[in-house]
């Protein structure tokens, strides 16, 4: 009786997260079944977690903005142009960890830009954020002049081997994207931080009215965004041996339908980490699957699209609607 | 000075304009220690001026306010709140989205050294609130029900408990019982009655006299940025402050056809 009636409470409160896990549950057997050779072996697992880091890690740290009520934009080209302060300064010959840590706080900075712009100003985070997407990527075409920097000197250099070498067969960024996701799930669930950015996405005036400096929220989910495009630049850096004017473009649709997928809702004021991991894990494996199911890459957009309006549409029976109305 | 001991908060000769609006004038106003005082006007009849005033929202033109007797030189938003002045407002009070025990806690979370939340002892000192102030008996509700699937009343009564359990001392009510069914409006009562039952003060906002007569101790009616009837409920029936109500608004409506 009383097991039951945690396990009750356990669903209720994480209809959401079972919905969604059970669509990744259910489209990773749709895979096994259609290609048992290729799903059934390790191989396209690692081949995956190469560049599912990068999703995980933007996708997580978006649901603190979505959650606030605001949203980012502008991410694909702080990675970039975060990648591109890392280039030139590892490439000068300082020490790349060195660079790392600029990258991150051209990256912060940026996040920190954003956010002033939108508490003191009161501009629309949609627009503002389009804007400095178009902003920041016309500025790194213009510096660079539209071209790349090799990094193939860091292959198997100390940076490399701690952040994106391979343990045996495992991507050591796996690893890094797992220690990521601990800190932002603490932040969003277990600390006063995570609660503030819900309570200021839900209700704007009853959190003023209760005393939490609303501006100081902003500033910080805002940052953490722009950090955490910092170091996603680094990595892409990396994992290419590459930097590119265009790192970082193809990120924008695809982490926010990672995160809307999850689960955390367009309106603010909840969102939920493991959703925005199962989206990523989603988006991630769906490419891989279809091609190996035998269907020509034309259709991974079509299924990109089904699968989000299908896990909107769960996410609606799972009683996902705003403001609980 | 004795004598000024003996109410929580005073407003002397309190004025305040805006641009060429009187919105108060020379309003004198005592809210005594365990006193619920219904504050009833109109609307724009000065009753959410003077409560911004008391909440340290706006500050007056002139005129003075005394706290326990003691002057206050310049009442700010966070030296009212110090003070133990809360408002509780009906739309702006809760997060709709979350559970109670989140909404009780609501930037005043329970935390370690580094911010990090006890999520289980705010929620044991949620059900013991809920049991004890709040009066939920049943089984069904627990502090992990939603805010927004509670009735408005219920919502009223999670707001008014969260400053009781912060140890408010006045509370001010604006509006509670605003678009409330009847049973609902009974809880709210309910709610302010344990504000009297602590020890703690009120200030219960309405427009509609019904709502307040049954729950306040004082009646004050405000019409036009004044004072024009302060009185103690048992000086007065409801139907002959219902009929002096009527001559206010009555008087007042008359005079602006006069004017015209």
């Amino acid at each position: 009786m009383m097991k039951n009636r945690f396990l009750r409470d356990f669903i209720n409160k994480r209809k959401i997260e079972i919905a969604i896990g059970l669509v990744f549950f259910i489209m990773m057997i749709v895979f096994i079944i259609a290609n048992p050779v290729v799903f059934l072996n390790y191989r396209v697992y690692m081949a995956v977690f190469t560049t599912l880091p990068i999703l995980i890690i933007l996708s997580t740290s978006m649901v603190f903005v979505i959650a606030s009520g605001e949203i980012d934009l502008s991410f694909p080209s702080i990675i970039g142009i975060s990648a591109w302060a890392f280039a030139i300064i590892a490439k000068a010959g300082v020490n790349p960890f060195l660079a790392l840590i600029v990258a991150i706080i051209v990256g912060s900075f940026c996040g920190f830009l954003n956010s002033l712009l939108i508490t003191n100003l009161g501009l629309s985070s949609l627009v503002l954020t389009l804007g400095m997407n178009f902003l920041l990527r016309g500025l790194i075409m213009i510096i660079t002049g539209g071209k790349g920097i090799s990094l193939a000197f860091l292959r198997n250099t100390e940076i490399f081997s701690i952040f994106t070498d391979k343990i045996g067969i495992f991507p050591i960024q796996m690893l890094w994207a797992i220690g990521f996701v601990m800190i932002n799930w603490f932040l969003f669930y277990r600390h006063k931080f995570g609660g503030h950015v819900c309570y200021i996405g839900d209700n704007l005036m009853s959190a003023r009215e209760m005393g939490i400096s609303v501006n100081k929220v902003m500033v910080s989910t805002f940052v953490l965004m722009g950090a955490s495009s910092g170091f996603v630049g680094v990595l892409l850096c990396l994992i290419n041996n590459q930097f590119w004017p265009t790192t970082g473009d193809g990120y924008l649709l695809i982490v926010l339908a990672a995160t809307f997928l999850g689960g955390t809702p367009t309106w603010g004021g909840i969102g939920t980490i493991f959703g925005a991991i199962m989206g990523s894990l989603i988006l991630g494996f769906l490419e891989t699957g279809i091609i190996s199911s035998g269907l020509t890459g034309f259709y991974t957009k079509f299924f990109f699209g089904l699968i989000l309006i299908l896990a909107l549409i769960s996410h609606r029976f799972a009683g996902l609607n705003k403001k609980g109305k | 000075m004795s004598e000024k001991m003996n109410f929580l908060m005073e407003a002397k000769g309190v004025n305040k304009s805006f641009g060429s609006i009187n919105a108060l004038e020379e309003v004198n106003l005592e809210i005594g220690y365990n006193e619920i005082v219904g504050l009833i006007g109109d609307n724009g009849a000065g009753k959410s001026t003077l409560i911004k005033i008391l909440t340290g929202v706006h500050s007056a033109d002139s005129g003075e306010l005394y706290w326990k007797g003691q002057k206050l030189n310049k009442l700010t938003v966070s030296l009212a709140r110090d003070l133990g002045i809360v408002t509780v407002f009906q739309d702006r009070a809760l997060s709709g989205q979350h559970p109670i025990w989140r909404n009780i806690f609501m930037g005043k979370e329970l935390t370690n050294r580094w911010g990090f939340t006890n999520i289980r002892k705010e929620k044991e000192e949620t059900l013991k609130l809920m049991k004890g102030m709040m009066g939920f008996t049943s089984s069904a509700i627990s502090p992990d029900n939603i805010v927004g699937s509670m009735s408005g009343g219920e919502q009223q009564g999670v707001a008014i408990s969260r400053a009781l359990y912060f140890e408010a001392s006045l509370i001010m009510l604006d509006e509670p019982t605003n678009g409330l069914s009847l049973t609902e409006t009974q809880k709210v009562f309910d709610f302010v009655q344990t504000i009297k039952k602590k020890k703690k003060s009120c200030i219960f906002i309405s427009h509609n006299l019904f709502h307040i007569y049954p729950i306040a101790d004082r009646i004050v009616i405000v019409d036009r940025g004044k004072i024009v009837q302060n009185l103690a409920k048992n000086e007065l029936t409801l139907d002959e402050l219902q009929k002096r109500m009527f001559e206010i608004v009555g008087a007042d409506s008359f005079k602006i056809k006069n004017t015209n």
